[in-house]
């Protein structure tokens, strides 16, 4: 009897699963797929559901057809820039927050807590317009400044040095260790969790980063990759298995990354998502 | 002793200034330079000219301006509610923790943290009206091609359904967080009370969880009217202007006609908008929990 009542049920269950399986997945494998096709195979009616020879000649071709070093390297320098610079500014900021009394405490948190309300992007444009009187457009400043003084990170940052106890302070303080030496001996090894967290979000984020390096600039000096790779759509748009090969080499060290710290990335954004 | 102790008072300041100075310079200052810019006609440039509200009863009465105002709401009103509800149902589809449903968590989280413009690439080739999978799919069943980004009744659509399929595990995810959060012993009570699976769902489950969605929908409210990256790539704003929405014609207004006062403009008009949502979204909460 029971088993009779779940075998429906179960069936249901197992094809739903395979549904949501499919589509998730689906667009990647295309995605691969079309990368590793020639160019008749990715425009062949009906489509060829696998490819029996990887035309790794692709990859070759979307890396020479746009500047592709070019635009990595823009990333690299500006995604690292943004990592290492929100260390420096945030850290300092947070701890103030968290273990400091002073006057205008209120009033300068009040401010953090209100720029995590604005979207950027509504303000872009008034910053570009900074940047062009100061001469700063197309500078590696200027996509790297903005970012470090990030409201999350304050706020995420400030969190974990509250929670750590008074006591262990007291202690130190009890041996006269300068207030430099708590922060480097006690403080910050106890927030390495958070700051790792912090840095595997500001680097995904600024990878993927579109809107500003796009808005703020004018060259592609310090363009970066997925405007590289949105370039090479432009004028590769009738080669699909170029464009998605270039689209390979942008995701891949995001999915790198991801594979490796996969529960890590997870709780950071439930951690971001929930705060 | 007395320098160490200027040096204590002061190390705050210290501390908090790199920080301070570059959130006044990059969002403080920015929103009342954005209003200021929006009172003049300038093309960044030649002179700036004072136009007053100019700028603003032309935004009013331009029918560019009204139709993307509207898009705007459209893209919004069915990116929200497509987005909540899917999520909400896939969490209960998920909240059995098996390896199964660990690992469709997983994938569906995955698109989450990729590049929008990359899935909007792949997106685009599968919507492809001549050689997309979607349209070959379609031709299996006897369907006709379909114009996903071409046809104007419906580009606005696949652009949500992109957007859909980004941003949907990430819901999922707070939304898993939050069931896993109800205490058990809710549902010892009701089980007791012999309560209904129906009754056990809305007066517990939907209710524990009801926080989380509206803060969830407060939050995909404002990333829909920041959406733009699927709108750059896949179709400019068009067809004849269907998928453009405030955001992108603050950029092209001042990228691509050079008009930075009327551009100041539409970005308050949005501005104004989060701003009230934001405003509304406090105003409710803080009712919620005097209620309680």
């Amino acid at each position: 009897m029971k088993d009779w009542v779940r075998t429906p049920k179960f069936i249901i269950r197992l094809l739903l699963s395979l549904l949501l399986i499919i589509v998730f997945l689906a667009p990647f494998y295309w995605m691969f797929l079309s990368a590793f096709k020639t160019l008749d195979e990715v425009i062949a009616v009906p489509p060829k559901f696998w490819v029996d020879k990887l035309q790794w000649v692709n990859f070759q071709q979307a890396f020479t057809r746009i500047n592709f070093m070019h635009y990595t390297k823009n990333s690299i320098i500006i995604t690292a820039g943004t990592i290492i610079g929100q260390i420096l500014v945030v850290v300092p900021a947070a701890y103030a927050f968290a273990r400091y009394q002073f006057r205008g405490k209120g009033v300068l948190f009040g401010l953090v807590l209100f720029t995590m309300m604005i979207p950027g992007q509504l303000i872009f444009l008034p910053i570009f317009v900074m940047f062009a009187k100061t001469g700063l457009l197309n500078t590696y400043i200027s996509l790297i400044v903005p970012f470090i003084a990030s409201g999350m990170a304050i706020f995420m940052l400030r969190q974990t040095f509250m929670q750590i106890p008074d006591s262990i302070l007291e202690a130190a303080r009890l041996d006269n260790a300068g207030e430099f030496k708590i922060i480097r001996t006690i403080m910050l090894p106890m927030a390495i969790p958070t700051l790792s967290t912090l840095a595997l979000l500001t680097f995904i984020g600024t990878w993927n980063s579109y809107f500003f390096p796009l808005a703020w600039t004018t060259t592609d000096a310090v363009r970066t990759l997925p405007l590289g790779v949105k370039k090479l759509q432009d004028a590769e748009g009738l080669n699909p298995h170029i464009v998605m090969a270039g689209n390979m080499m942008l995701i891949l060290p995001v999915l790198i990354i991801f594979s490796f710290a996969r529960k890590h990335i997870i709780k950071a954004f439930t951690y971001s998502g929930v705060k | 002793m007395s320098g160490s102790g200027t040096l204590r008072r002061f190390l705050p300041y210290l501390m908090v200034a790199p920080a301070v100075l570059i959130l006044v310079t990059f969002y403080v200052y920015p929103i009342g330079y954005n209003v200021y810019l929006s009172f003049f006609s300038w093309n960044m440039r030649g002179p700036m000219k004072f136009i007053g509200l100019k700028n603003y009863t032309e935004l009013f009465t331009s029918h560019d301006f009204t139709q993307t105002l509207m898009n705007t709401i459209w893209y919004t009103v069915m990116e929200v509610t497509l987005v909540i509800v899917l999520a909400l149902l896939l969490a209960l589809f998920l909240q059995k923790n098996t390896l199964v449903n660990r690992f469709i968590q997983t994938i569906s989280f995955t698109p989450n943290i990729i590049s929008l413009v990359s899935v909007s690439l792949i997106w685009m080739w599968l919507m492809n009206t001549d050689k997309g999978l979607f349209n070959y799919i379609l031709s299996l069943f006897g369907g006709d091609a379909v114009g996903w980004l071409t046809d104007k009744r419906i580009a606005l659509f696949s652009i949500v359904l992109v957007s859909v399929w980004k941003s949907v595990g990430f819901n999922v995810l707070i939304i898993l967080s939050a069931l896993g959060s109800i205490p058990p012993y809710l549902y010892e009570a009701a089980a007791l009370d012999r309560a209904s699976k129906r009754s056990v769902f809305f007066q517990i489950t939907l209710k524990m969880i009801s926080p989380t969605l509206f803060f969830l929908t407060l939050m995909n409210i404002i990333s829909s009217f920041q959406a733009f990256e699927t709108i750059s790539v896949m179709t400019n704003g068009g067809p004849s202007n269907a998928t453009n929405t405030l955001i992108f014609s603050i950029y092209k207004q001042s990228s691509e006609y050079y008009r930075v006062g009327y551009a100041s403009a539409i970005a308050v008009v949005l501005m104004a908008i989060v701003g009230l949502i934001t405003l509304v979204y406090f105003r409710v909460l803080n009712k919620r929990v005097h209620y309680r």
